[in-house]
């Protein structure tokens, strides 16, 4: 469908050209801000997949929630740009090697497609949602989460659970000396509690020892 | 709700103008409903504080809302010399643009939506949590203290608070069984009422049968919002006016406008998902004969009545309060919920 291929090119000519910018910006903030986009391009490729839910939960998670984060970092980073160039020298073949292995690992999963044409038995069987059927990919994609792959999806998520814990231990401190609040404490305090009503004769004070003199 | 068989160009240029004439019109009726309720927020503020509230432009101050736009519009825009000018330009549009996209998949009456998504509910949670972007964006770009102080505090909210959002979305889906609005709707024509005999009515919305969920969702929209007395990126006690102090002219209007429909927005997801949506109370042939977009309209006012009235008489949380609340409360609370409503479903073999 015309109509379809046109999205495609705004999609990706966008998700690819704001991909590039996240590495050439010089600002840090737009760096994010360009990855920001490329992820939202991203979930727009995965809805003309007819992948609606993965497209929702790509933006809800990478750009409503890791991003902002990202950008809250980022942010507060006082950067030196002159250091980060005297940098890139030194760590440019690190960079290049990443770089080639990717690119190796990429041309060998489109050449294995390519050319072996062979899809792994796995991803042949999963249940593509056939249009007509009645079962939504949300569906789909629950029924085989939640069936076939239930360790491997409760075992991610113990994995996220460990993350987290261990990031929450490294960070936090006990102070000693801080008052906090206790808001069952401020509730249950009462008149009688707090008041207290004293008879006072003249010259005397509550204080023991302060009486006025004269 | 339109042609989806394309044959010719001529179903394609169709589609087009059908689509855009029906957003169009959206919007339209959106923008002026939301001038009215901005006025009625004012006059409602105004009543528990015993005053009269805008009451010069127009009859009872009626037009108060339109004189405000001209306003705005016609006042010199201000960029502060140090301001990063295109992000900051950027970030008001941001904030109205993706409010209002968010009215895309709100359906206002029976199939009366511009676009029917499978996953409606989860779209405008992608949508409410970006809100947060214009935020972020317009205080850092301000290059100034208070703004990026407000833009950090929003950030830190805004993500909390969407925690607690999501797993009260994730109970109604879970009754429901489906992602779409319309589904979610149409799913509370029957409920507790009719369970007891009772023919169709208020009683079988979700509010009653997850009326701790209605609770935490409307507090969390307050905080999704940045509505008092969460409205602790812009405290003017502390803050000035947070991440807004160095707007001025049509920027400013458009962090208003994605405001106050963000707040709108909230409120319809709150009448879809709780409130029967266009359902009429009672299931009678008097009030069947009232057209759902009105029902849906007197129920969004309605919640957002009760939105102003906590603005009115609520005062402002400290920042440890929210973070206490969203956390340890709401969190634990909703979680808990989620369990305890899949647990019931699954064991109690209730199909509701």
């Amino acid at each position: 469908m015309a109509l379809t291929a046109l999205f495609f090119y705004l999609f990706a000519g966008v998700t690819v050209m704001s991909g590039l910018l996240v590495i050439v910006a010089r600002n840090p903030v737009h760096a994010v801000l360009w990855l920001i986009l490329a992820f939202f391009n991203a979930a727009g490729l995965f809805v003309l997949l007819g992948a609606e839910f993965l497209a929702m939960i790509l933006v809800v998670v990478y750009v409503g929630a890791v991003a902002v984060l990202f950008l809250f970092v980022v942010m507060m980073l006082d950067v030196d740009f002159a250091e980060l160039r005297a940098g890139f020298i030194k760590n440019a073949s690190v960079g290049a090697l990443v770089g080639l292995v990717l690119l190796v690992e990429l041309i060998a999963v489109l050449g294995y497609r390519v050319i072996g044409g062979a899809v792994s038995g796995a991803v042949r069987a999963a249940p593509a949602p056939v249009p007509g059927s009645g079962i939504t990919n949300t569906e789909a994609i629950g029924r085989l989460l939640y069936t076939k792959y239930v360790y491997f999806f409760q075992g991610a998520g113990l994995i996220l659970l460990v993350a987290m814990i261990g990031a929450i231990v490294l960070t936090l401190r006990h102070k000693e000396g801080v008052r906090r609040q206790s808001i069952s404490a401020q509730n249950a305090r009462t008149p009688a509690m707090a008041i207290e009503v004293v008879t006072l004769a003249p010259g005397q004070s509550i204080i023991p020892g302060r009486e006025r003199q004269g | 709700m339109f042609p989806t068989t394309f044959d010719t160009w001529w179903d394609y240029a169709l589609w087009l103008a059908l689509t855009v004439g029906a957003s169009l019109l959206l919007l339209v009726t959106l923008l002026i409903i939301v001038a009215f309720l901005l006025l009625m927020d004012r006059k409602v503020w105004a009543a528990v504080q015993l005053r009269r509230g805008p009451n010069v432009v127009g009859p009872f101050g009626l037009l108060q809302s339109f004189a405000d736009l001209l306003k705005f519009v016609l006042k010199e825009p201000l960029i502060p010399a140090g301001a990063d000018k295109g992000v900051f330009l950027l970030a008001p549009l941001v904030t109205a643009v993706l409010a209002l996209a968010a009215w895309a998949v709100i359906p206002v009456g029976k199939g009366i939506v511009i676009s029917d998504l499978n996953v409606g509910i989860l779209y405008l949670f992608a949508i409410s949590s970006l809100g947060v972007y214009g935020v972020i964006m317009g205080g850092w770009a301000s290059n100034s203290k208070y703004p990026f102080l407000g833009s950090l505090r929003s950030a830190a909210q805004m993500v909390s608070y969407e925690v607690s959002i999501g797993f009260v979305i994730i109970t109604v889906l879970l009754l429901v069984g489906s992602l779409n609005m319309t589904a979610i709707v149409t799913s509370q024509q029957t409920g507790i009422g009719t369970r007891m005999g009772l023919p169709n009515s208020f009683l079988d919305w979700n509010w009653l049968i997850l009326f701790p969920m209605f609770v935490v969702f409307f507090i969390s929209a307050l905080a999704e919002t940045n509505r008092p007395p969460f409205d602790l990126p812009e405290a003017e006690s502390e803050l000035v006016a947070g991440f807004m102090v160095e707007y001025s002219s049509t920027p400013y209007l458009l962090f208003m406008l994605g405001e106050y429909v963000a707040i709108v927005t909230m409120c319809a997801m709150t009448t879809i998902m709780f409130l029967g949506g266009w359902l009429p109370p009672i299931d009678h042939w008097l009030l069947n004969w009232v057209p759902g977009p009105i029902w849906f309209l007197m129920k969004v006012t309605f919640v957002f009545f009760m939105f102003a009235m906590v603005k009115a008489i609520v005062p402002r949380y400290r920042y440890d309060q929210l973070m206490r609340l969203g956390w340890k409360v709401f969190l634990p609370l909703s979680l808990a919920m989620v369990v305890v409503v899949a647990a019931i479903l699954h064991f109690g073999r209730i199909a509701v």
